[in-house]
């Protein structure tokens, strides 16, 4: 029990935050950064298992996160038939041309391993494959963005559920994550970190400009949601009979009947938007839930040692017949794929697929600072790094302001600097998160909550 | 009393156990002395004590009469001490003479004159001065380490396995190599796994077992003491 | 004529761009490659630091502008550079002595450093932003122009105009002489042979007395100069915008690992090679062929191979294609 306590602390005084906010700002917004919290342990869990299980390091988490939300449109958007019929064919025609030179590619590889003039026989594939793709994709694109640009101009989706997306999510990832694997998993740490950081960078750009596919920066809103909708909880009796239950006592000290009313109506619209959080809180907790068990599973499993043991000394497992390279690869998909089901949460979370938001500071950094602080190799410690770091990152802001306020109380209102400093309040969020890494690294280096392996009997 | 000498040395890495043990070396002045000793028997770590490379727990490092064991390996390097390491010996991305002008910074005279007596005793290294090391042989490579570790002007030279991984031909050549730096009146002491040869051109050799002194003597003595033969140097 | 057309077309549209372009990447590209060689890691706080040192000469030309001193022609900030460099050595060296000092001693791991490196990013972020905040800022004065398209065509009498704006041209000068002193310093001076021997050697350079403080220090100086000059020769040409210059960290990158990390002219060549391929792959030549080409076989599609949108997507896929290919980078030969 004891070498629990301090998770059960660390945990305890996160939850008391939360709650503080819900008392001192508001319910509403204390669920919403609830929410974020869970989705942003989920995505420190990914990063954790590839850093702290195996040692590396994927500073592509945006890219993955990003590739999450696409699967989010493409599964659960209704399609677009007008879209489909103008330049469907032209698109598939291309997907069956990119799937061509993919094996083109692989034949000349497998065939050819000898020849000189190989990578020049590659290259010239590609370039013409590239060409030869816009020739026939160019009108397509340009037919299915002209479809009501205003409000499609994309193939749309499936039409599916959208819970559905999550696991699809989850595959897109898998599935870039098994190409960068192949590509960059032998490179030196470093280079791997900057390697996934540009091909994070290539991805985002890519959903970024192909409007046909998710309407690119023009962004894809109004999605479908897995929990009710609000306007509809605010019309149905029971919703409004249980908030008038649950009032009771505040409602019976009103005595005028249409204050009663207006009184009674706000508190449904305020209650409709804490239970549909609640909702999603209820889905993620369950996400959270079900990762964290298996992740601690794998963690204590015979699976679990072999990549500790890669991790800690990779030549010597090497040299006893381990895999290194297999392993390293499956870890790299898992953990990235729990990125990508993070990344469909987290639109599915807010409703809404904008592209232009994904930058590598708050989807690569910001989850990296998380894994680091709350502890490598302990998915515990993962969850909490999450919770803590967006918990700051949330509320610096209004920290910042205060503690501006604070100091400055002498100064006059019109005071320059105090004016510069009270405007500048957002951005002590990234010195907080800064200064905050520093310390831990530096006198924490193992996270808020460390790795202990030893002290569990396998 | 010798020039330069290890007394009863102890040490370790870190906090692990002692490598060596109540070792002690001697050198003087143009003289070979060779270590020699199985694997593990702290051969290296011997010689990387008398530079200082790891601290000593007890006993003394003593150059000219002068108490030296509480000295930096840079410190120690400017009172006439060289060292050249098993692997890496080299700045392999500079050129020769650029390796060359290393070895001299911390001498305040002019190097000019110091790298012509380097190359009349490296020619090779005169002819290939504007190259980079990392494109020499293995052969050259050593002779370049030899050379920069010679810059400063060392009354000591210390090598480790200067000829591991060079064909039998260099080793041959590089031995000639060390017998003319010993003729320029500086002491050499050198870790060797070929026993047998390098006896043949040591003074003294110095056989260390588990970090102990197990036999000493003239290189002739050794080659020819039974058990010696029988124990390091194959029969 | 026509093939001259052709060749003005293609010199103002992209070589001139890209020389500019690629002497500013070039700069930072050095400036990763010393960090990494001499402290050995991958410093994801260069493009913050390039913004540092901008911020101050962006100010300093405020300032400057504000009490009328200028150089006539010349822009103001060329003035504030010295200063801004100076600001810029002290914050380096600062973070050194009290965030990556702890490391280094400690003999940490690279990707610790590099981890580290975040934590530098993050605080030097929110010091820019706190300090001058997230606008796009304009801070070019003075002539703008040395050669007018108008001008060329009278000139020349061609239908194609040449513009050579006076910042592409103060880019290359500024960035020549930069660099011509750093490769002489390198490799001429006893100090740049010894940075390049604890480099290539950490161990043998201590033992041959180079006193490793001493290589830090100057190394950081040398990169405070090539921070701050190539920071504001691109904020000169294009703006000041602190989410761009973090953003031009990852070009920055690529040119350095392109032209083989840890050496200074392969990083110096890199630069020119990502922005070369940047602005060719992005061109679009319709018109370079339509004055080549007899009329029948004149193109109608734009005939550009990626859309200007994959610019930085050209850069990051070299980068892959280098580092599957040939790791060690493309520019074999003597490292720092």
């Amino acid at each position: 029990m004891r070498k629990y306590l301090n998770i059960i602390t660390a945990y305890s005084i996160m939850m008391i935050l939360i709650i503080l906010v819900g008392i001192f700002q508001s319910w509403s917004i204390a669920l919403s950064i609830l929410n974020y919290c869970l989705i942003s342990a989920v995505m420190t869990m990914g990063a954790n298992i590839q850093w702290g299980y195996a040692g590396l390091i994927n500073f592509g988490i945006m890219g993955y996160t990003a590739l999450g939300g696409l699967a989010v449109v493409l599964v659960s958007v209704a399609p677009v038939p007008e879209a489909w019929s103008a330049g469907g064919f032209n698109m598939i025609t291309s997907l069956i041309l990119i799937l061509g030179i993919v094996l083109i590619v692989n034949y000349i590889l497998k065939k050819y391993k000898n020849l000189k003039y190989k990578n020049y026989l590659i290259a010239l594939v590609i370039v013409f494959g590239i060409i030869l793709i816009r020739v026939v994709a160019s009108p397509g694109i340009e037919a299915i963005e002209a479809v009501n640009p205003a409000k499609t101009g994309f193939l749309g989706g499936l039409g599916m559920p959208i819970l559905f997306s999550w696991i699809v999510g989850g595959l897109f990832a898998a599935g870039l994550a098994f190409l960068v694997g192949k590509i960059a998993l032998g490179l030196r740490a470093d280079y791997l970190a900057i390697a996934t950081l540009l091909i994070a960078e290539i991805v985002v750009s890519i959903i970024k400009h192909e409007d046909w596919l998710a309407r690119g920066v023009k962004n894809v809103i109004g999605l479908k949601r897995p929990v009710p909708y609000e306007i509809n909880l605010q019309t149905s009796p029971w919703f409004i009979n249980l908030v008038e239950k649950l009032n009771q006592g505040k409602l019976n000290l009103i005595s005028s009947v249409s204050e009663k009313k207006d009184i009674l109506n706000q508190l449904v619209i305020d209650a409709s938007s804490v239970y549909v959080k609640l909702c999603m809180t209820g889905l993620f907790l369950t996400v959270v839930i079900i990762l964290l068990i298996l992740t601690q599973k794998a963690l204590y499993s015979p699976w679990g040692r072999k990549m500790r043991a890669i991790r800690d000394n990779e030549e010597a497992a090497g040299a006893m017949g381990k895999n290194v390279v297999k392993e390293h690869l499956l870890i790299f998909i898992l953990g990235s794929a729990i990125v990508g089901l993070a990344g469909a949460m987290m639109v599915t979370n807010d409703g809404l697929f904008t592209p232009g938001s994904y930058r590598p500071m708050r989807y690569t950094f910001v989850i990296w600072v998380m894994v680091i602080v709350g502890g490598t190799g302990n998915n515990f410690g993962a969850i909490l790094g999450g919770f803590a770091v967006w918990f700051l990152w949330v509320e610096a802001g209004p920290i910042a302001l205060f503690l501006i306020n604070f100091f400055t109380a002498h100064l006059d209102e019109a005071n320059a600097l105090k004016v510069h400093l009270i405007e500048s309040a957002p951005y002590f969020r990234f010195l907080m998160i800064g200064v905050g890494l520093l310390v831990i690294m530096r006198y924490r280096p193992k996270g808020l909550i460390p790795e202990k392996i030893n002290t569990k009997k396998i | 009393m010798s020039f330069f000498e290890g007394n009863k040395m102890t040490a370790g890495y870190g906090n692990g156990p002692d490598i060596i043990n109540s070792c002690t070396i001697k050198v003087d002045r143009g003289e070979i002395v060779a270590i020699l000793g199985p694997n593990g028997a702290g051969k290296s770590t011997a010689m990387k004590a008398m530079l200082g490379l790891l601290n000593l727990k007890s006993g003394s490092v003593v150059i000219d009469g002068q108490e030296i064991s509480k000295l930096s390996p840079q410190d120690r390097v400017k009172k006439g001490i060289s060292f050249v390491p098993q692997t890496k010996n080299v700045f392999a991305e500079l050129t020769v003479r650029e390796n060359l002008e290393v070895g001299a910074f911390l001498r305040e005279d002019d190097v000019n004159k110091v790298i012509e007596e380097i190359y009349n005793l490296f020619p090779i290294l005169k002819e290939k001065s504007s190259q980079v090391v990392g494109q020499l042989s293995g052969g050259q490579r050593q002779q370049v380490a030899l050379g920069r570790a010679l810059m400063i002007k060392p009354s000591i030279l210390m090598l480790d396995e200067p000829t591991a991984g060079v064909s039998p031909i260099v080793m041959d050549e590089l031995f000639q190599h060390i017998i003319k730096v010993k003729e320029t009146n500086v002491g050499i002491i050198m870790v060797e796994q070929n026993a047998k040869q390098a006896l043949s051109i040591s003074n003294r050799g110095y056989v260390l077992v588990t970090g102990e002194n197990k036999f000493e003597g003239s290189g002739d003595e050794l080659l020819n003491d039974p058990e010696v033969r029988r124990s390091f140097l194959g029969g | 004529m026509e093939l001259l057309n052709a060749l003005i077309l293609l010199l103002n549209y992209t070589i001139v761009p890209a020389i500019t372009y690629g002497s500013q990447l070039a700069l930072g590209a050095i400036f990763v490659t010393l960090i990494y060689g001499v402290l050995r890691f991958a410093n994801f706080a260069t493009g913050d630091m390039m913004s540092f040192g901008t911020m101050f000469a962006v100010l300093l030309t405020y300032y400057f502008q504000s009490i009328g001193i200028g150089l006539g022609i010349l822009p103001t900030a060329l003035l504030t550079i010295p200063f801004a460099i100076i600001a810029m050595i002290l914050y380096m060296l600062f973070i050194d002595n009290f965030v990556f000092k702890y490391y280094r001693v400690k003999k940490s791991a690279p990707v610790q450093l590099a981890m580290v490196s975040v934590g530098v990013m993050f605080v030097t972020q929110a010091i820019i932003r706190i300090i001058i905040g997230p606008f796009d800022r304009r801070f070019l004065d003075g002539e703008k122009f040395i050669l007018k398209a108008s001008e060329f065509k009278e000139m020349t009498g061609l239908n194609e105009g040449l513009t050579i704006k006076s910042t592409q041209a103060i880019t290359v000068v500024v960035t020549i002489i930069l660099v011509s002193i750093l490769f002489w310093f390198l490799n001429k001076t006893k100090t740049g042979t010894s940075m390049r021997a604890y480099s290539d050697n950490e161990d043998l350079a201590l033992l041959s007395g180079i006193d490793p403080k001493r290589v830090v220090m100057i190394t950081w100086i040398i990169a405070g100069f090539l921070a701050t000059v190539g920071g504001v020769l691109y904020g000169l040409d294009k703006s000041y915008k602190p989410f761009v210059y973090f953003n031009n960290m990852l070009p920055i990158f690529a040119a350095a690992i392109v032209g083989g990390i840890g050496n200074p002219f392969g990083a110096f060549l890199g630069g020119y090679v990502i922005a070369f391929a940047e602005i060719f792959v992005t061109y679009a030549y319709k018109k370079f062929f339509t004055y080549l080409l007899p009329e029948s076989l004149e193109p109608d599609s734009l005939v550009q191979l990626l859309s200007t949108d994959y610019k930085f997507a050209v850069s990051f896929s070299i980068l892959v294609i280098v580092l599957l290919f040939r790791p060690s980078g493309i520019f074999e030969g003597k490292k720092i």
